[in-house]
């Protein structure tokens, strides 16, 4: 297919994509379109319900913790940690991706391996707050947090935090496990065959739009 | 497979100033991260300005590092123009999503005020909705 953009090409007149990208990434250019509406209507019916709410518990005194630091008072610190995680990951996956132009299968088994260790590291560490406030008494239908303006909160924190933190997990798990089946492919050395390492830049578009839900899931319910 | 070529001709980029962008890209997304996390410290620490001018800076600075990763790890700023329109043109409906959803709770929430139990409220003139007994 012939990817030199000229002003002149007839985009539209057939014979080739219209998008000048393979069937298969523009699919996945779609499904992570549907998923941002899907993401978007979780974290924008969290908005509704907290501006209904009169008052609302503060971020800073639920998220404080730090594994090993015991009681001291470190609000974002930890939540900090788990977005840089995330975002090297992503340069890893680009680094990735990057390789796999330049069809230097070695380094592309290599970001890949660290891309898919940034991934376990962030679950690991989302399965440790999401223990620790479940030892603090937070779950689904329980919220042991007070308003900012002292009175008793409704179960609406808890339920949003966990529901949207948890399918944002679960979107990871599934990214892990993406890279995965590719590094086993990578190794095997399937890309090489085929000739070009498509398959690693599209699970690679997969990821960073993990990453970019995260941003949004961060500024939701830990800065705002 | 007619399409498989697409990667390949990236590689055109060559190799130096490709890996340059991706690294200038991340330390603009950590600067971001750690500016905001920043801001957030200064707040609690000084309340040094308005919650609503500090929500402003941040959901900013979101969609800031947001523009970041879909152009540049994700790629879109280099594809061409249908892609990218294709794309982007229908999450415009955010814009009404969001402004109607959030307008929605704050209404909500004036209502839930205005008519709470033991809440003076002024004597209807007529009272429409009897219930009806069959």
């Amino acid at each position: 297919m012939d990817t030199a953009v000229t002003a002149k090409k007839k985009w539209w007149s057939g014979g080739h994509s219209p998008f000048n990208v393979s069937y298969g990434k523009l699919m996945m250019w779609y499904f992570l379109m549907s998923d941002a509406f899907t993401f978007g209507a979780l974290l924008i019916s969290y908005g509704t319900i907290r501006f209904m709410s009169t008052s609302w518990p503060d971020p800073n005194e639920v998220f404080h913790s730090f594994p090993g630091m015991g009681h001291t008072h470190l609000p974002l610190v930890f939540v900090s940690l788990m977005t840089f995680i995330l975002i090297m990951s992503s340069v890893t996956m680009v680094l990735a991706v990057h390789a796999g132009h330049m069809r230097d299968r070695k380094a592309v088994a290599k970001w890949l391996s660290w891309t898919i260790l940034g991934g376990i590291a962030f679950l690991s560490c989302q399965a440790w707050e999401w223990t620790h406030l479940h030892e603090a008494g937070a779950w689904w239908g329980r919220n042991p947090f007070l308003n900012v303006d002292g009175t008793i909160a409704s179960t609406n924190f808890t339920n949003f935090f966990f529901t949207i933190t948890g399918f944002h997990g679960l979107h990871v798990t599934s990214g892990v496990v993406l890279n995965i089946v590719i590094l086993a492919n990578v190794l095997k050395g399937t890309y090489e065959e085929r000739g070009h390492y498509e398959m690693v830049e599209k699970v690679g578009l997969y990821w960073h739009f993990v990453d970019l839900v995260w941003v949004f899931v961060f500024t939701c319910f830990y800065l705002l | 497979m007619e399409h498989t070529h697409t990667a390949v001709a990236h590689e055109e980029h060559g190799h130096d100033s490709s890996t340059k962008t991706i690294w200038k890209t991340f330390w603009i997304l950590l600067a971001i991260t750690v500016f905001e996390v920043g801001l957030a410290f200064l707040y609690l620490e000084y309340d040094f300005m308005a919650r609503w001018a500090l929500n402003g800076i941040f959901v900013t600075l979101t969609m800031v590092k947001a523009f970041f990763i879909v152009a540049e790890f994700m790629h879109l700023r280099h594809e061409i123009r249908n892609l990218i329109m294709t794309i982007l043109m229908p999450l415009a409906l955010f814009i009404w999503f969001i402004i109607a959803f959030l307008a929605d709770g704050d209404s909500w929430k004036h209502m839930r005020k205005d008519l709470a139990p033991g809440t003076h409220v002024a004597p209807a003139t007529h009272v429409t909705n009897e219930p009806a007994h069959h």
